[in-house]
């Protein structure tokens, strides 16, 4: 399952990362690689943004790029 | 002679790269680039025992990538240009993440020195460094350092001074077996080949195999590439099979991270508290809150207008009465009554009508720089991305957004944190909506003449929040026609919430109303006299002698009056200026301005704070002569209908920004072709909607 299906306040393992170019430097940059812990944290109103927090970074994401990132 | 050393200074976003380098400048700061007209990289300089100290400040960046122009500008910077040493500064606090840009940053084969900042926090949160034992296995001098207690500063400098004195060490950087095996094979061949030492072997080797474009330039045009290329192939080869991976980017992320971890296992301990909630995490419960967030932020926004009217006005009346008494007393001292009149009603006059509004000012940046600093404006752009994105913008569009009602200089600068270009084009067109502040005056001015006192705030916050609202409406038009296609992605970090320095808002505060005031010194001066000499010259003597005979033939005092009036209206409009706003008088007479709003609208092209200078000027020399009611907002009161100010009003919101803007706009739109589109798209957008507001405010 992708960020967005997942449940609010659980960790997840990332399993891979569905993204390419600059948005696949940007999210690593960030920490989120194959194998690291997540925590799902938030999502605005309408569910159009996400927060998550990888190790001490809190992030905020788009719908669209928290699809890209396959948890279990 | 003192000898210079000169810095590189590298650093993620928020680890306190600023606020450190005003602390270990102390007083004795320079900071360049006063004009806030290029920031890409500021230069300070200071002095230091026998150095001089000159630092670059770069922009903020998490990786050495070009994803972004900062990253760029600072990639560029390292590898391009002439510096002693690399100061890199990470955030104790987020060592983990930091020290990605750390690894990177050793692979370079400069000196470099890092900074542990903000150890003071580090110490709250019982985090635990060695940095001793740290620098030993890096082989790099790391210092503890804080911005805020000043901690290390002083072994911060020494350790400057000695990096700059001393050999450049190798840093030790180890990546896993198979790597360092690749590395070893490639730096050989160099070696057999006695490739130039441009940079060290290792490093050379180490940008081939994480493919950086630069490194391959270098090499791919020489002979010894043939040599290199089977080796280097057969290195991706084992170390994607090895890693489990086809992608060199993640590789290297994973090879930076293991050796960061095993770094930070020897030499960091956290002492665990119990699982709770951090600071940070409460008050993000109830400012990010779906629900709630937005009401909140808008509740801010309203706060801060509302203040920055109520007590910005308390100190008005004296202003404005030292600028009276300053008029007087130096008038009385002129007895040319040209000269008196240029220096009184021209430069005083202008110049007094700018300074009434620092306070204002002020206040609008203390606002800004707090929603800055603090670390609220990455949370307002989380809740705000959702709504951008259907007008077409992105979240981080609200920060240039924001800075916009400071001041659209560094508002079309800080766009640049837009990868796309489309993305970016919009965001440029539509900062000029949001109203900077040197329109403030204008606003608090107009406001103050054509509005109830209790009603100000109200109309004030309606006039800004307008103009965003018309910014998004406008940014939705321009996106379903000129700016079509894709979106950039939305992936940011929240920082923690941090107490706001006062020294640093304080600095922020005060350099921008240093330069408000340079520019009401300076610029508004001189524009302020070329309106005082547009209007009152060429002279009509035979006019003027005309109505002096009648003047001295009427007894009575309230003809008198009358007959003096129109003398100076009639002078007045023979004047230069009259001339030229006679001439764009039939395209403002549908808006219900007369030629002197004309005249005004157009001198703020060249800077906002002229409008009012020139409507002081204008309304001052043309009006009556009764002493009682001498301030200009009584005159305008009195000279113009209520519709023809909400038109005025309108335009001032819309129209084109100042010259220095719209310069500044063009260059990082990429081109001049751009100010001309601003400028059609502006005016057409300004006069429709002046039209309609006008014939609105009629039927009232």
């Amino acid at each position: 399952m992708t960020i967005i299906e997942a449940e609010i306040g659980k960790i997840y393992k990332v399993k891979y990362l569905n993204a390419t170019g600059s948005l696949r430097q940007r999210l690593i940059s960030f920490g989120i690689l194959k194998g690291v812990e997540i925590k799902y944290l938030a999502h605005t109103n309408l569910k159009s943004n996400y927060e998550i927090q990888i190790g001490k970074i809190t992030l905020a994401l788009r719908k669209e790029e928290a699809q890209n990132i396959e948890v279990e | 002679m003192k000898k210079e050393i000169k810095i590189a200074l590298v650093g993620q976003p928020n680890v306190g790269k600023t606020m450190l380098i005003n602390a270990i400048g102390k007083a004795s700061l320079h900071v360049g680039n006063f004009s806030g007209v290029t920031v890409e990289k500021e230069e300070i300089q200071f002095e230091y025992n026998d150095y001089i100290i000159n630092v670059v400040d770069l922009p903020g960046t998490y990786m050495l990538s070009d994803y972004s122009i900062e990253e760029r500008v600072t990639s560029n910077f390292l590898r391009d240009e002439q510096y002693d040493l690399i100061l890199n500064i990470v955030d104790s606090t987020h060592l983990e993440r930091n020290l990605q840009l750390t690894s990177e940053l050793l692979q370079l084969d400069k000196k470099i020195i890092v900074a542990l900042n903000m150890i003071d926090e580090a110490d709250k949160e019982n985090i635990e460094i060695n940095s001793n034992y740290m620098s030993e296995l890096l082989k790099v001098d790391c210092i503890k350092v804080s911005a805020s207690t000043k901690q290390g500063l002083d072994q911060l400098l020494a350790t400057i001074v000695k990096t700059y004195s001393l050999e450049k060490k190798e840093p030790k950087f180890v990546f896993s077996e198979d790597m360092e095996e690749e590395i070893r094979n490639i730096v050989q061949c160099l070696e057999q080949h006695q490739y130039p030492k441009s940079l060290s072997h290792r490093s050379l080797a180490i940008g081939l195999i994480s493919q950086n474009n630069e490194i391959y330039k270098e090499l791919h045009d020489k002979p010894i590439w043939i040599y290199i290329e089977p080796i280097l192939l057969k290195a991706h080869q084992h170390i994607k099979i090895h890693h489990e991976e086809h992608l060199i980017l993640d590789i290297m992320a994973m090879e930076y991270k293991a050796y960061i971890d095993g770094l930070l296992s020897l030499t960091v301990k956290v002492v665990k508290k119990e699982e709770k909630l951090t600071i940070t995490q409460k008050i993000d419960k109830l400012l990010i809150h779906p629900l709630l967030g937005i009401p909140i932020f808008l509740f801010f926004m309203w706060g801060l207008f509302q203040l920055t009217f109520e007590i910005g006005s308390i100190p008005m009346d004296y202003i404005d009465a030292f600028f009276g008494y300053l008029g007087d007393t130096i008038g009385a001292t002129i007895a040319n009554d040209e000269l008196r009149s240029l220096v009184v009603d021209g430069i005083i006059a202008g110049i007094g009508a700018v300074v009434l509004f620092v306070p204002n000012i002020m206040i609008l940046y203390i606002g800004i720089a707090l929603l800055e600093s603090t670390g609220y404006m990455s949370r307002v752009a989380y809740l705000l991305d959702g709504f951008f994105h259907r007008f077409g913008l992105h979240g981080q569009s609200f920060i240039p957004l924001v800075t916009g009602f400071g001041c659209s200089i560094p508002a079309y600068m800080s766009a640049r944190i837009l990868k796309n270009d489309r993305d970016r084009l919009l965001t440029l067109f539509i900062i000029g909506f949001m109203s900077c502040g040197a329109r403030l005056p204008v606003y608090v001015l107009f406001v103050g003449a054509f509005f109830a006192p209790e009603m100000a705030g109200n109309v004030l916050f309606a006039i800004y929040m307008g103009g965003a609202l018309l910014g998004l409406v406008m940014a939705k038009i321009l996106k379903m026609t000129a700016f079509k296609g894709e979106s950039e992605p939305f992936v940011m970090e929240m920082p923690k919430y941090r107490m706001p320095s006062f020294m640093l808002i304080w600095h922020t505060v005060k350099t921008k109303t240093l330069m408000y005031l340079k520019k009401a010194g300076t610029f508004i001066a001189v524009a302020s006299m070329l309106v005082w000499f547009g209007s009152n010259y060429p002279k009509n003597i035979n006019l003027s002698t005309q109505y002096e005979q009648k003047i001295v033939k009427v007894q009575d005092e309230q003809q008198k009056t009358i007959l003096e009036n129109e003398l100076n209206e009639k002078l007045l409009k023979q004047s230069y200026l009259g001339e030229m706003g006679q001439l764009l008088e039939p395209v403002f007479e549908p808006l219900g301005m007369d030629w002197k709003m004309a005249v005004a609208l157009q001198t703020g092209l060249a800077a906002k704070e002229v409008v009012v200078s020139t409507l002081g000027v204008l309304y001052s020399l043309g009006g009556d002569v009764d002493e009682e009611s001498s301030s200009l907002i009584q005159r305008l009161q009195e000279n113009i209908p209520f519709a023809s100010a909400v038109a005025f009003i309108i335009i001032m919101m819309t129209y084109l920004p100042c010259l220095a803007a719209t310069i500044v706009f063009a260059r990082e739109a990429g081109g001049k072709k751009y100010a001309l589109y601003l400028f059609v798209f502006t005016s057409v957008v300004a006069y429709v909607l002046a039209f309609i507001g006008y014939h609105i405010a009629l039927m009232f």
